[in-house]
């Protein structure tokens, strides 16, 4: 059902109704949102690349980016659609193109990609230019090569003056060339300048970036109070008093008022920047913002909390005037309460523990029991951390020893153990208390840590302590690893303390562990044996053994788990994880010295401040009366000058609040920007379409041209008839208007027409309906026969000694002027007679149409027949796949067509060479450098290389250091035009004139590759 | 191939079942098992809300959130501020909710082209691009009845045919052409008391968080400029980026020119110095008795602090002790539901009338043999006050600047219930 269902929305997308082809759309989309694969659609789907409806070609759009990566070479098919929206009058649709286009992750056209972004980062509206700077991290993922090529288009934007840019070019700069610091010198001033009016997003970018570049190349703040800063008292005596690099005073600032922002993850930036960069002093403004942001969702506070948690253990002075914020309620998450529990330990001191204390206890009679047993952790952290109430929270865990809930009992038992640690003299009824919660209490680890405290305290409680040891002996059996560990332990301590009482007792335990099932226990067993009871043979070691049981151990110091978090860069996944994710970049540590604080200086202006409106004026007007453009160039530098009084950083401060106001009132009052911008729309789109009338002024006269050449050429047209059938020619001198050049305004069809939508079959049948039109091949120049090369269609083994080979005769085929011609030579090397041979079952691709060979009835042992087919490939190197069948048997087949072999000759003279190369600059233009190896620098060997590579027909050249080269390819009759320059030596230079820029760019490797050999 | 990819990759959206409903990709397609790891967490978690927003994988980083019973969970691949991602997803969201007016499975799903369409042009390459109600709905026509109606008659479509030019412009956050006959600007001051209160009814910690959410229809380019009586009542304050900063800093003023539609202006919070009045005051008698399978239950509700208004829409949750099993109650006013599976009671008062205090009591009936609950439950208590900004913080004046009309100004005042928790 499957497949009938996608039948019919194939129909449906091949219908010429809108409305069906959206509901189409509407339901494939469907489909790719559910995870259903669609792939199969491809070819329907991307047929409507160009089509009218804004709506189906968004969806289009959707489905391209999707797909195009599993369908390469279907893929390239749309491709000159988004390239015509590239050169549109219309800056948002040169942005969507751009966006499209750069989203395709088919490697193939990375030079189209290069091309484009290198374009619209030199457009004239901002908006195409921050559609550049998205589209280089695209580009850079599917091609890591393009890098250095990359690097210098992110310098070019990020001296972009634009808010709209910015945001986006640091990001790809953050992409790209994080190590690239230097790119940023420049720029550091404005960015800081521009950053409140950039959008959130660019915001948090920008801001993160800062803060790295800040670590670089300003001296830290807090060096003079920075305690552990090494060999300080050295350095003190040579190191100057430290004074604030301005640019370092100009980031804080600037930055400030962004804690006021609506965007959480604006906020957080701005916090982690004021923490790792900000003087001790200054960094409290952070902790009311931060605090604001756990009245958030759930997800924001818990990252908010993490990066409280570990600014707390530094500096916790910020915080704690917002104790209570951290209060817990009942109805907080499990994780949330976890969290705000450890920034109310770290804020604990002695000024505000009974507070604290207070509220702990609360918590500890909570339903949720993780949280009790965090809490008592928590009890028992404070205790050890603040001296003072160190009694007061162990009598307070001792009465939760009686608590109902064992895992309360077992989590303070473990706690009030490592608190017995620091002073156990004082507290042998505790012990005691502990020593009879043997019986009852199951939990392992609480047991566990019980013996553990007899053991080690024997001598506290003497009298206790072999009790205990007598009552474990009985249940050892019984016991979890961890406990009979602790039994061996408490065993040995009480043999060497008291061992009248209980020789026999341990004797008795170590037996039992003797033949533990676990071998770490039985491997305890022998070994404690050995230390501590005094045989012959035992060595020195028993004299030791008390001293090695019942050393003097140091208490654990209770740490959080934050501390030394800081040294991630707060705010980072890397900072929430507490690992190093992939692609982090480590916060630099402060240089001992400053790097020269020059480089940031702009050349022109002076100093950094005031002259800036005054250079950026004299800019701007030169460049407004060199083009009648650029309105929102223009509105930044009135905005300039309009704060061109101030001359002080204070009054730089008003300027910008002026200008916000100047801003909104400009947009109020006359909404000048915007009429300014509609002139600016409107002057572009006639000066276009006056350009393309030209340009089709133009087509008509060269129209007219050619067929003057193609009727006197019509004489010797028969004498270059190749023999055979008679030849429908090629009409290639003909401009149709479907084939008019891509600016023209008549131009109705889209390139992709001309591959197989209703619209150009209806133009195709026009010029083959119109044969008196039609001229003799005279045009088309000789083929290069050179060298005709073979390929194999099918070997002699996987033929079953039928083998088959085929090559390009670069003869127009005979019946359809769209069509390659194929010789196919099939030699049957069996010792039977192969019987009709044929082509079956052709299954073109979209558009694509194979004419097949006639049958050939029998074929004799050891006989070679040659036949021609024809095949329209559409322009593309897709390859055409079918069966060859013989009388028994069906082989599967596909021929793959070099570039060079879609296009035929096409004769020119050098002025209407260079007249259309003229008409395909920019886009289609690709440029490539050579090296011409020794043996292919002479003329012939240059025109043999090329003309072999491709199907092209040379053009008579003046220049004796040119050659040039003309084609059109067979299916659309595109243009292709070759040109390479000698330079000096081996050097060269080949470009490619093409509107199809797919052929184009392959022709390009397909030549250079030839010229090498 | 192996780069750099930064930002959000993918993101799928699933239901409390653990159906994954919809997927989107940025960039290359990120197989759907991916999000077994985010399903072994949530198993983990046991409740939904202990879901770690943030999980690793061995090849990639989820980030979380969870809302509207709908866990969106992105795919990361490298360092990315983990607040970027969770901010976005729940601008994402909050878009939802604008257009469909509700963010539910089954309005995603009613609307999944609009929804593909709008995360389409919110992240480009998994960096956000258009997140501004105002461009977005320029560029997609949110669902309308009657729209869908014409639409499937005339086969025209959701998508504007005219290109957005707010992105283009130093306002992004404001669309073009705004035209209305009314023209109506209006405010409405919320602000939400959290507080605790403990035993014995004296408050650990109580705050005012106030929010001005706007409604405003003007034509044209309109600057406005809100003043207040008392400014210096803010202590903090987060802005629209609309809001002109130094103006604020500077005079106190919010002045700013306006999304068109609705949307939140500002969040300020109550300067902490300043007492809380707190409008209610609960007495309550909560206790199990020891070898018993029951226990006694009464709660009173009372009007405290309220600046004469009426506190209305009272509602009381509590969350029981897990021994519970059933509550036999009786309340003197409103309804009471108990939900032997969740232990939650509710108990929704409504209005509260000083002459006769509302008041719920009963027995509560425990498991037999389960030893009594050591701990007490929170009282949750929600409420509302018309006319009323609790801080005492007033709107002085609105002025327009830029435009010749006469706007319909209206300001509303309303005090609530935050987290408002009675410990017992």
């Amino acid at each position: 059902t499957h497949l009938l269902q996608h039948d019919d929305l194939k129909e449906m997308l091949d219908s010429n109704k809108d409305s069906l082809k959206l509901e189409a759309m509407k339901r494939i989309v469907a489909m790719i949102a559910r995870g259903k694969n669609a792939s199969d659609l491809f070819p329907a789907v991307v047929k409507n690349v160009a089509c009218k409806n804004i709506e189906v070609k968004k969806l289009v759009y959707v489905y391209l980016v999707r797909y195009a990566e599993e369908q390469q070479d279907l893929a390239l098919l749309s491709i000159s659609t988004f390239q015509r929206g590239l050169k549109d009058p219309n800056q948002l649709i040169r942005a969507s193109a751009l966006r499209v286009l750069s989203s395709i992750r088919v490697p193939i056209i990375v030079p189209i990609m290069m091309l484009a972004i290198k374009e619209a980062a030199s457009d004239m509206s901002p908006y195409v230019r921050k559609t550049a700077a998205h589209a280089i991290p695209k580009l850079y993922s599917l091609d890591s090569d393009q890098k250095d090529q990359l690097i210098e288009v992110i310098e070019k934007l990020l001296a972009d003056k634009t808010t709209l840019v910015a945001g986006s070019v640091v990001m790809a700069f953050e992409e790209v060339c994080p190590e690239r610091i230097d790119l940023i010198h420049k720029n550091y001033r404005k960015l800081c300048n521009l950053l409140i009016d950039v959008e959130e997003w660019g915001q948090v970018v920008i801001i993160n970036m800062l803060t790295r570049y800040a670590r670089t190349q300003f001296l830290s703040p807090n060096q003079n109070d920075a305690k552990d800063a090494k060999a300080e008292a050295a350095s003190l005596a040579k190191r100057k008093p430290y004074v604030m690099d301005p640019d370092h005073r100009l980031l804080l600032r600037n930055t400030k008022p962004l804690l006021q922002s609506r965007n959480a993850a604006v906020v957080m930036a701005v916090a982690q920047l004021y923490f790792h960069l900000a003087p001790k002093a200054e960094v409290g403004v952070i902790a009311k913002a931060l605090v604001r942001l756990l009245r958030s969702h759930r997800s924001v506070q818990y990252v908010v909390l993490q990066n409280v948690a570990t600014m707390s253990i530094k500096r916790r002075g910020m915080f704690e005037p917002y104790l209570k914020s951290f209060y817990i309620r009942s109805t907080d998450p499990t994780q949330i309460k976890i969290l705000k529990l450890e920034v109310l330990t770290n804020l604990a001191n002695e000024t505000n523990i009974s507070t604290i204390l207070r509220e702990f206890q609360t918590y500890i009679r909570s339903m949720d029991k993780d949280f009790v047993a965090a809490t008592i952790q928590a009890i028992g952290r404070c205790a050890t951390n603040i001296g003072k109430v160190r009694d007061t929270c162990l009598n307070g865990l001792v009465q939760l020893l009686s608590n109902r809930d064992e895992l309360v009992v077992a989590e303070s038992v473990v706690v009030i153990k490592k608190l017995l640690q620091m002073q156990p003299a004082q507290h042998s009824e505790i012990i005691k208390h502990m020593a009879k919660l043997t019986d009852n209490i199951q939990v392992p680890m609480a047991r566990a840590s019980i013996l553990w405290l007899i053991g080690e305290y024997c001598e506290h409680v003497p009298k206790i302590a072999p009790d205990v040891l007598r009552k474990m002996a009985k249940s050892f059996t019984n016991e979890e690893d961890i406990v009979k560990l602790q039994v061996i332990n408490l065993a040995a301590k009480l043999y060497l303390t008291n061992s009248k009482q209980s020789k026999l007792l341990t004797q008795y335990v170590l037996n039992l562990a003797k033949y533990d099932q676990n071998y770490d226990i039985r491997d305890r067993a022998r070994f404690i044996r050995q230390l501590i009871v005094p045989t012959e043979k035992s060595g020195a070691l028993n004299k030791y053994a008390k001293k090695l049981f019942l050393a003097q151990k140091p208490a654990p110091i209770l740490e959080s788990s934050f501390k030394d978090r800081d040294h991630f860069q707060l705010g980072s996944l890397s900072h929430l994880l507490n690992t190093k994710a992939v692609g982090y970049q480590e916060l630099p540590d402060w240089p001992d010295e400053a790097p020269d604080p020059s480089v940031r200086n702009v050349e022109v202006r002076g100093a950094p401040q005031e002259p800036e409106s005054v250079s950026e004026e004299s800019g701007s007007s030169s460049s407004s009366s060199s083009s009648s453009s650029g309105s929102e160039e223009e509105d930044e530098d009135e905005e300039e000058g309009s704060g061109e009084q101030s001359e002080d950083k204070e009054e730089e401060e008003e300027k910008r609040l002026k200008r916000k106001e100047k801003e909104g009132s400009q947009k109020a009052a006359s909404g000048s920007t915007g009429r300014k911008g509609h002139a600016e729309t409107s002057s572009e789109e006639a000066s276009a379409s006056e350009s393309s009338s030209s340009g089709s002024d133009y087509g008509s006269e060269t129209e007219a041209k050619q067929r003057k050449a193609v009727r006197a050429g019509l004489s010797w047209g028969a004498v270059w008839r190749p023999p055979g059938p008679p030849l429908t020619p090629l009409p290639i001198s003909l401009s149709p208007p479907g084939l008019a050049p891509r600016r023209s305004p008549l131009s109705p069809t889209p390139i992709l027409g001309v591959l197989g939508t209703p619209a150009s079959s209806k133009g195709r049948r026009e010029w083959v309906g119109s044969p008196h039109r039609s001229l003799g091949p005279s045009q088309l120049l000789s083929p290069a026969f050179g060298a005709v090369r073979t390929y194999e269609l099918l070997h002699r083994m996987a033929g079953e000694g039928l083998s088959v080979e085929y090559c390009f005769s670069r003869r127009p085929f005979p019946g359809d002027p769209h069509m390659v011609a194929v010789q196919i030579q099939i030699s049957n090397n069996t010792d039977a007679e192969v019987k009709s041979l044929r082509v079956s079952e052709p299954k073109p691709l979209s558009g694509m149409r194979i004419q097949e060979f006639p049958e050939i009835e029998r074929l004799a042992p050891g006989d070679t027949v040659s036949v021609v087919m024809g095949i329209d490939f559409c322009d593309s190197t897709q390859a055409a796949n079918f069966q060859l069948c013989t009388h028994t048997r069906h082989f599967y087949v596909s021929i793959q067509p070099p570039v060079g072999e879609l296009m035929a000759p096409v004769f020119m003279s050098e002025n209407e060479f260079k007249k259309e190369q003229g008409k395909l600059m920019g886009m289609s233009e690709i440029t490539e450098k050579v090296t011409l190896p020794e043996k292919c620098r002479s003329d012939h060997a240059i025109v043999q290389q090329v003309t072999s590579a491709a199907n092209v027909g040379r053009v008579p050249c003046g220049a004796d250091n040119e050659y040039r080269f003309a084609a059109k390819t067979v299916t659309s009759g595109s243009l292709v035009l070759i040109t390479l320059e000698r330079r000096e030596g081996a050097a060269a230079q080949l470009i490619v004139n093409s509107e199809k820029m797919v052929i184009g760019t392959m022709l390009v490797k397909d030549i250079v590759q030839a010229l090498a050999q | 191939m192996c780069f750099q990819q930064k930002m959000i990759h993918s993101l799928f959206l699933i239901n409390c079942s653990g159906d994954i409903f919809l997927e989107k990709h940025w960039k290359s397609v990120v197989s759907q098992s991916v999000c077994d790891y985010f399903f072994e967490a949530q198993e983990k978690a046991i409740d939904v809300e202990n879901v770690p927003p943030v999980i690793s994988t061995p090849h990639h980083y989820l980030i979380s959130i969870y809302r509207d019973k709908i866990f969106f969970v992105s795919v990361i691949q490298t360092e990315v501020p983990p607040l970027f991602v969770i901010e976005f997803l729940h601008r994402v969201a909050d878009t939802f909710q604008d257009y469909f007016g509700e963010c539910s499975e089954t309005a995603i799903k009613d609307n999944v082209v609009i929804v593909y369409e709008l995360l389409e042009e919110m992240l480009d390459n998994g960096f956000p691009l258009a997140t501004e109600s105002n461009i977005l709905k320029e560029l997609i026509k949110p669902p309308t009845i009657l729209r869908s109606v014409v639409n499937s008659i005339t086969g025209s479509s959701n998508v504007g045919d005219t290109l957005p030019t707010g992105q283009l412009s130093n306002i992004p956050w404001r669309r073009a052409g705004v035209k209305y006959t009314n023209n109506e600007a209006y405010f409405d001051v919320v602000e939400e008391i959290d507080a605790i209160i403990d035993k014995s009814g004296s408050t650990v910690f109580a705050e005012i968080q106030g929010v001005i959410d706007s409604c405003i229809k003007l034509s044209g380019m309109p600057d406005l400029s809100l003043s207040f009586m008392n400014p210096r009542l803010l202590d903090d304050v987060s802005f629209h980026p609309c809001i002109r900063f130094k103006r604020w800093e500077s005079e106190r003023v919010l002045s700013f020119i306006p999304p068109d539609g609705n949307f939140r202006l500002i969040s300020y919070r109550v300067s902490s110095q300043n007492l809380v009045a707190i409008p209610v005051y609960v007495k309550h008698m909560i206790s199990f008795k020891e070898n018993s399978s029951s226990g006694r239950f009464d709660v009173t509700i009372g009007p405290k602090q309220n600046m004469g208004k009426t506190v209305e829409g009272v509602v009381m949750t509590v969350h029981m002790p897990k021994a519970v099993l059933n509550m036999n109650l009786t309340a003197t006013q409103g309804s009471y539901t108990f939900d032997p599976v969740t232990k939650v009671l509710t108990w929704d008062v409504g209005k509260i009338t000083p002459q006769k205090l509302p008041n719920l009591k009963g027995i509560v009936n425990l498991q037999s043999g389960a030893p009594k609950p050591e701990e007490n439950p929170s009282l949750n208590i929600q409420f509302k006050i018309q006319q009323l900004a609790i801080s005492g913080l007033k709107v002085n004046r609105l002025d327009m600047y830029g435009e010749k009309y006469k706007p319909f100004k209206g300001v509303k005042y309303i005090t609530k219930a935050g987290k408002f928790q009675v410990r017992t």
